[in-house]
């Protein structure tokens, strides 16, 4: 299989990176350089293995339902871009 | 001073023979006089610094020091550092202050180590020659002009130029391992869980980890004691014992059974490199060990495997890159997505978007299965192939990179062949095995040649006694560059 060009301009949209028609191009071929690589794995008959997500079995541990942080929106907020009144400033999503 | 191990450094402080401004100061100087030529910090604060060393001064005058008290330590600009310039590489957190410490720094914090600064990496961990920093490659000490490997390239050429008596590192497919072979120091990826990643800024989750890099095996076991425990805050953190990691270094290895595993030492590996790691084997039999072929039959399919794993896990875990919170934020856009769009085109570099791509890909509709699913299902036979392995060897051994360092610029037009660079590292990181790299030799053109060994899980006082016996019986650890001494 190959990635077309309007494969590669699907999924930087999903990933919400602009790019050209040039850069799309030029990724196309990289893209599918790696996915060549990575096709190697097809061959491989898996029927029966199950799936292995992590390399320890270990479970989401449950804490006391208790206030552990202090409030400390300023220190996060200082590293803004742009903020006002405590909040994050973006563009204008609703009219 | 840039010979001293970290024990002799910890001797001559609590002597009071040195303080740990003088020998800070020591460090920060060697840095002004080296690192214009290397690049292997993005990060340097004197000042920051100083302070932290007259804090731990005072640890020492008041008889609280612990056994590192006072030592610095460089690391590497992945670990949040409360008030440090935090990057990661990357131009999308060029101007991040960090407002926490990561737990890996907490803990070099408590046991009063002060920091010489926040090393060069490639950006976001994702390369295996540190030409992928936005911040500029690291040049390799032994030779400035080939690359001292990645991602940890920073950490590694600081400590083989001896800007730092060791350093952080992170480990996803080979990080910590392979910089650590090119700069012929040693490095070890812990057992996936023993070191909290908490504010370890996250490329593939379930295979980051944290190590030490420091030139040599003893003085990895000591900073592993240091960085090593469970942290609730990291939901993949183990619950464990503090294991003391230098208990067995002095253990002979009288009956250690070595495991070769063939698919290590087949094509595609250099010449050089396999007579010297075929001469340490030679080494470890006269220090009693024995050999033991095995076999690591779907290790061949681990770069496959990890171009779909850990891309999948980096696309989720840099979706948080979006120029709202912090970090860079595109200066022109029209709305919320353009925003987005733009911010995450100028802020990430091309390899990072590659690998954000091949996640996206992947974990879209209708190519899961035949990717991710896939990939998964692959990592469970190399994480088996090991299992079955380690019953009949209680250590596996083998080259680090299939060759030595390369030269600047000679494999960055090739992604595929960059990534050929981690095919002896990465089969550890899938099944969440202990891994190091030491240095074993040199090539013909004077760059260092380094030894893998990967351990069963929780073996890293078994790998750390091999190799301590090893460097003391040879002196490859201790060889410095030319002209940088």
């Amino acid at each position: 299989m190959s990635l077309t060009q309007d494969d590669v301009k699907r999924i930087a949209r999903l990933a919400r990176i602009e790019t050209s028609d040039a850069e799309a191009l030029a990724t196309q071929a990289q893209l599918n350089s790696i996915f060549g690589l990575i096709a190697t794995m097809q061959a491989v008959d898996t029927r029966g293995i199950a799936p292995m997500a992590h390399a320890q079995e270990v479970y989401q541990r449950l804490r006391e339902d208790a206030v552990t942080e202090t409030d400390r929106h300023a220190a996060f907020q200082a590293v803004a871009p742009a903020v006002e009144n405590g909040l994050y400033l973006v563009p204008k999503v609703i009219e | 001073m840039p010979d001293a191990s970290l024990s002799a450094l910890a001797a001559q402080l609590a002597a009071k023979q040195v303080s740990s401004r003088e020998l800070a100061q020591q460090y920060l100087d060697r840095i002004a006089t080296l690192n214009p030529a290397i690049n292997a910090f993005i990060t340097v604060d004197a000042e920051r610094t100083l302070l932290e060393a007259a804090a731990a001064d005072a640890l020492i005058a008041a008889g609280n020091a612990g056994p590192l008290t006072g030592v610095p330590i460089a690391h590497k600009d992945i670990f949040c550092t409360d008030g440090w310039l935090t990057t990661c590489g990357s131009k999308i957190l060029h101007n991040f202050v960090a407002p926490y410490d990561a737990h890996v720094i907490q803990c070099f914090k408590a046991a009063g180590m002060p920091s010489l600064g926040k090393t060069n990496m490639d950006e976001f961990a994702m390369g295996s020659s540190n030409e992928t920093s936005y911040f500029g490659a690291v040049k390799n000490p032994w030779n400035p002009a080939y690359v001292p490997g990645g991602s940890s390239g920073g950490a590694a050429a600081c400590v083989a130029a001896r800007m730092a008596p060791a350093a952080t590192g992170t480990d996803t497919g080979g990080s910590i391992r392979q910089p650590a072979a090119l700069c012929g120091i040693t490095g070890l990826k812990p057992t996936y869980g023993l070191v909290s990643r908490y504010g370890m800024i996250a490329f593939a989750s379930s295979l980051d980890q944290a190590g030490p890099m420091a030139p040599s095996a003893e003085d990895c076991a000591l900073l592993l004691n240091v960085m090593t425990g469970f942290d609730p805050k990291d939901s993949t953190s183990l619950d464990r014992e503090k294991e003391d990691y230098t208990r067995d270094l002095d253990k002979p290895l009288t009956g250690l059974r070595v495991g070769l595993p063939r698919e290590f030492f087949a094509e595609g590996l250099n010449n050089e490199v396999a007579a010297a790691v075929d001469a340490a084997v030679e080494e470890l039999k006269k220090l009693g060990a024995t050999t033991v072929e095995i076999s690591l039959a779907n290790s061949k399919l681990a770069i496959p495997v990890y171009y779909v794993l850990a891309p999948a896990e980096a696309s989720s875990n840099l979706s948080r890159f979006d120029g709202v919170r912090y970090g860079y934020r595109a200066p022109e856009y029209t709305d919320l997505n353009d925003m987005y769009s733009k911010t995450r085109a100028q802020g990430f570099g091309a390899e990072v978007k590659r690998r954000i791509l091949i996640g996206a890909y992947v974990l879209s509709h209708g190519y899961y299965d035949a990717y991710y699913l896939q990939a998964q299902k692959i990592r469970r036979l190399i994480a088996d192939d090991f299992n079955e392995a380690f019953k009949s060897c209680d250590v596996i051994l083998g080259p680090t990179a299939p060759g030595t360092a390369f030269k600047l610029g000679e494999k960055s037009d090739d992604p595929v062949e960059m990534y050929l660079n981690d095919l002896y590292t990465i089969p550890a990181n899938l099944a969440g095995l202990p891994g190091m790299s030491l240095p074993c030799g040199f090539d013909a053109k004077g760059l260092p040649i380094g030894l893998q060994l990967v351990g069963n899980y929780f073996s890293e006082a078994k790998m750390l006694n091999v190799a301590h016996q090893y460097q003391r019986a040879t002196d490859w650890h201790s060889r410095q560059p030319e002209g940088l001494k």
